[in-house]
Formats: C-alpha cells, structure tokens, sequence
C-alpha cells in the first residue's frame, strides 16, 4: 500500500468516480497492489520468509510504500 | 576521444537521442546492453528514458536488477559519472544510488511540454558547463514524474545543494518543492525527469531565443562530463 503520508493520485481519482456511480458512501480510496507467489509443494515458516523479504525489498518500494500482509492462502 | 555508456533497456526509447547528444557534444557514445554486466571501460554512463520492462512493478524497478546495473552502481560508488535521465532518473532511485522515489503525476495526466528549469547546482559532473541560477528550457514528457521523499530526505537535500534543477514557474507534476533534478553527495550521479538529450541541435530542439525549435540547452550537460572527465 502507499505509506499514509504519500498522496495516492490514483486512489484519489477512484474516490472521484464513485459517487457518479452511485457509491457515494466512501470518503477516501488508497489503491494499493497484491502480489500472488506460487510453490510447488507446502508452504513453509521458511518460504513465508521469503516472500515478506522479497515483499519488502523487491515488490514494494520501502520510500512509497508498506508491505500490510503477507500471508499463506489455502484457497487458491 | 572520451568514451560515454548509454544503456538500453527492453522498452528503453530515447537511448539513440541520448547517443547522439554525446556526439554532438565531442563524445564516443559507446551502446551498453542491459543483459550485458560489461561497461566496456566506459567513462561515464547515461540511463535513458522510456519505459523500462514496461513500467511494470514500478517504473524502474525492474530494471535496477539488469546485468549491467551491478557494474554501474559499483562504479558509481566509486565516482564514475552517471546521468539518469527521466526513467533513468526512476532507476537510480530504485538502485539507490539517488535518494527519494516517483510517484504517477498529481493531476494524473502523462505531461508532454517545453519546460523551464533553474539550475541550481553546478558543481556536479553534469552541470558545471551552466552558470548557477540560470533558467534552461529543455522538454518533459512523463507519466510517474512526482519526486517525493520525507521531509528529512528534502531538507538534507536541499541543506547539501544537491536540488540540481527545480520547475520554473509551474510545477509539472506535484514534485515536492518543485525539484526536477538532484545529485548524489559525491556529486557525479545526477538524475532528472526532464530530457537534456532532446535539446541539443538547432532545428530539432524546444522554441529558443533565435527562433522555433532552436533551443539547445540540454547540450551542456554532455559537454559538462566531458570538461569533467578531462579536468
């Protein structure tokens, strides 16, 4: 997600368009991303490490933005 | 003759515009390949506009893994002169060889104008051939050219002279205290979001003081590395 502090031009102009669509409920949007990694195999303590480290270094860009949630999702 | 690296990436689109500057300003432009971690002995480097790797992930980003961007930020680090030009500029950010990141434009449009600049810093590698205070007007094109940093980053910054070029009379893009450009402590890495290399030949440049399209300001920052390289 955009750090709190970073203006989000594009959560901004979502912000906009929704009440011309009838959703006028929401003061404010902040747009963020999802990354999905896949394993072959079960997802370990080991690999979860991993992907918060490559969330922290690579996906995201600590000077814009935070890592919120990394997680293992069974669903998928 | 004074050997300057311009390197391509995939979706890299001014790198022929970048080599030609550095002719036209007495240089060897010297072509550098992203997959290829080889500076061929080059004596400085340029990085480009475009689109690196399409933006994707964050403009720059993926970039700042290429092959050859290991062998630059060693060098860097080591007082080779490097001038990141727009993407090249978003690239040295992420390779944090340049402090701060760029977010999309504030009012979300991709801008495409003849822009005036301040110089502010002409002791760095790239400037010194400008005289300090002097308004260029050199062209800007981008879509993700907000600079932002916190407000510790700035004030260090702008305390340590290293604000090289801020937007003249209109802020283009939401960048925070209207800096275009900055440089590295050591003053050889510059980066700035507005193109130098589409300013360097009468007939093909911005509007200029003799007539349209006579504008050649963005020429000195490739004479200044080589006043640099040779001084």
């Amino acid at each position: 997600m955009p750090k709190p502090e970073i203006l989000d031009p594009q959560g901004k102009a979502v912000a906009g368009a929704l009440p011309r669509l009838g959703f006028g409920q929401f003061a404010s949007v902040r747009q963020g991303k999802r990354f999905e990694l896949e394993v072959d195999g079960p997802v370990t303590e080991e690999i979860l490490a991993a992907a918060r480290e490559a969330g922290e270094h690579v996906l995201s860009n600590p000077v814009i933005e935070d890592v919120v949630a990394v997680y293992e999702d069974t669903q998928a | 003759m004074t050997r300057i690296g311009v390197v391509t990436f995939p979706g890299t689109l001014d790198d022929r515009d970048a080599a030609r500057a550095v002719r036209l300003a007495g240089g060897e432009p010297v072509s550098l390949w992203h997959g290829d971690a080889d500076l061929h002995g080059v004596d400085a480097v340029v990085l480009p506009g475009g689109f690196s790797y399409g933006d994707y992930l964050r403009a720059g980003a993926i970039s700042r893994f290429a092959p050859v961007m290991g062998e630059i930020i060693d060098a860097a680090n080591k007082g080779l002169p490097v001038l990141g030009i727009c993407n090249g500029f978003q690239v040295l950010t992420e390779a944090h060889l340049l402090p701060g990141s760029m977010i999309k434009n504030d009012h979300l449009h991709f801008v495409c104008r003849e822009q005036v600049l301040s110089v502010e810093n002409v002791d760095t590698a790239w400037t010194r051939d400008y005289t300090a205070g002097e308004h260029i007007t050199i062209p800007l094109k981008n879509q993700d050219g907000q600079y932002v940093a916190d407000d510790h980053v700035l004030d260090e910054l702008e305390g340590e002279g290293r604000v090289v070029f801020r937007y003249e009379g209109w802020n283009p893009n939401g960048s925070r205290r209207g800096i275009a450009g900055i440089s590295n402590a050591a003053g050889n890495v510059v980066g700035l979001m507005p193109h130098p290399e589409h300013a360097v030949e009468p007939g093909f440049g911005p509007d200029g003081a003799k007539g349209p399209r006579t504008g050649t300001d963005g020429l000195r920052f490739f004479t200044s590395v080589l006043t640099a390289l040779v001084g």
